[in-house]
């Protein structure tokens, strides 16, 4: 057995969970405002004020933290030319024929744009949010603007909850890679096998 | 204002169709602009007939009296000092609230299931029981009426009296008003009338009146005969062409199920590229390549 190595400290990972459950949250009180079919979820806030209370406050935890998170990051999301030879095969990444892709660093093209995707979406959400926040604000903003932050509030909501379904299913399928956010760690087989640049800098071979 | 009914007619947020099987008469209330003499006895009848009592307001300078519609002013009087033609002085009031539209933005987008109702003789409610205070009737309004208490958090608006005209009498506005500038009944009678008082102000020099109930809402069940019917926007920003906004459009039409289809089918596709392709398992002494 070889040793695991290291991905995400204790506060990264307490970090990532508190944006992932902020997330779970505004999502769900979200999508019970989105439309009927899932106004059922407001039973999980206490109903539909309480949903409509509750909702941006824990929008404001998921931004702040999210922020944090993202500062932490950053560094790790640059592009790459690897990362377009990367992007160049995905149809075999997908099809798990993974021979000979290029060598990249602590994160694919594919996890990178996730991490632009919610660098632009989390702030839009606060923006665009705080616009139609009531009672608090929306009242002192112009009724055309209203209309605007709840089209691009939704949008963006829906594209981010896209990001996020297929970052929670790339976890589920890229076997090994929980308990990178779990325990913290990940084996050095999984390192070579995913990130062999980033597993050359943590283990000098 | 709630009323259990039969008679409800659409229901916001809510996707399958309501009891159809009763129909009552389209009604609709007329105002003739004409005839008003801005005495406000409408909006002393509103908070009698609504139990509502406005806080005291300041004097700016003008006649409106309270400044705008709230949770407890559900109609105001406007009043306009307009020029129309050079050195001919017009003071056009206008009663402003509700103009109960046959296609509401309001209930189209409400978010919470039977907080707005539209009853079968047009007339447009809400429920505010089931109402969570998320202003997005405000953002569906293209006339800019309902408004939210500041101290339940709910929205509010006329109800044209739904609960009496429920029983079978005219709206407290309409009973009250002295010069008979408020009338009420079915909505062809209603426009009946006011083609009788067109003519009458057509005669008297007003070549453009006309009667205010606009397609772009597919009608209102609140009209006005205007002097000027050519320019609405005289009476205190009455829009000339009013419609639910694109946006609102937008978002609330075809939008919001694809979108709901497109998360479905991401969690789908998710699911079958698992049971296909399989996940993604690396030996735990892999050989180097």
């Amino acid at each position: 057995m070889s040793k695991p190595i290291q991905r995400y400290t204790a506060r990264e990972r307490s970090n990532h969970w508190v944006v992932a459950i902020a997330f779970i949250l505004a999502g769900l009180s979200g999508l019970a405002l989105f439309h009927p079919a899932f106004f059922f979820l407001t039973n999980l806030f206490g109903g539909g004020p309480w949903t409509r209370i509750l909702h941006p406050f824990i929008g404001v935890v998921m931004f702040l933290f999210f922020m944090a998170m993202a500062a932490r990051f950053w560094r790790f999301n640059h592009f790459t030319a690897a990362d377009r030879q990367w992007m160049a095969r995905i149809g075999d990444v997908i099809r798990n024929r993974d021979q000979g892709l290029p060598e990249i660093g602590k994160y694919n093209a594919g996890q990178k744009y996730l991490f632009w995707t919610m660098v632009v979406s989390i702030p839009l959400l606060l923006l665009s949010g705080i616009v139609i926040w009531q009672p608090w604000f929306a009242p002192y903003f112009p009724i055309w603007l209203l209309r605007a932050a709840v089209v691009v509030h939704a949008l963006t909501a829906w594209i981010m909850i896209l990001g996020i379904i297929v970052h929670v299913y790339a976890a589920i399928w890229v076997k090994g890679s929980v308990r990178a956010m779990t325990r913290g760690t990940v084996s050095e087989a999984w390192a070579k096998h995913h990130h062999r640049a980033w597993y050359r800098e943590m283990t000098g071979k | 204002m709630a009323l259990q009914s039969l008679d409800i007619k659409a229901r916001s947020a809510t996707t399958t169709q309501s009891p159809a099987a009763r129909k009552t008469t389209e009604v609709a209330k007329l105002i003739d602009i004409s005839k008003c003499i801005g005495c406000k006895a409408c909006q002393a009848a509103c908070m009698e007939w609504n139990d509502l009592r406005d806080d005291i307001g300041h004097n700016v300078g003008v006649y409106d009296n309270p400044h705008d519609l709230s949770d407890q002013s559900w109609t105001v009087m406007r009043f306009s000092e307009v020029e129309v033609e050079q050195g001919r002085l017009e003071w056009l009031i206008r009663k402003d609230g509700c103009m109960h539209c046959a296609d509401p933005g309001c209930l189209k987008a409400c978010p919470s299931p039977g907080a707005i109702v539209q009853y079968s003789n047009g007339i447009v409610d809400f429920h505010e029981e089931n109402c969570i205070g998320c202003g997005y009737c405000i953002t569906g309004c293209p006339f800019n009426i309902p408004r939210i208490s500041k101290k339940d958090h709910k929205a509010y608006k006329c109800t044209l009296c739904s609960d009496r005209v429920g029983v079978g009498l005219e709206p407290a506005c309409v009973k009250t008003c002295p010069t008979g500038a408020i009338v009420f009944g079915s909505k062809a009678d209603m426009i009946h009338h006011a083609e009788g008082r067109i003519t009458d102000l057509k005669e008297r020099g007003y070549s453009n009146a006309a009667l205010y109930d606009p397609k772009g809402v597919g009608g209102t069940h609140v009209m006005y005969v205007l002097q000027h019917g050519d320019k609405p926007e005289l009476y205190a920003n009455l829009p000339k062409d009013p419609g639910i906004s694109p946006l609102v459009g937008l978002w609330k039409g075809v939008t919001k199920p694809l979108m709901n289809l497109g998360l479905g089918l991401a969690v789908f596709a998710g699911f079958f590229h698992y049971v296909t392709a399989g996940p993604k398992e690396v030996e735990e002494e892999e050989k180097t390549d």
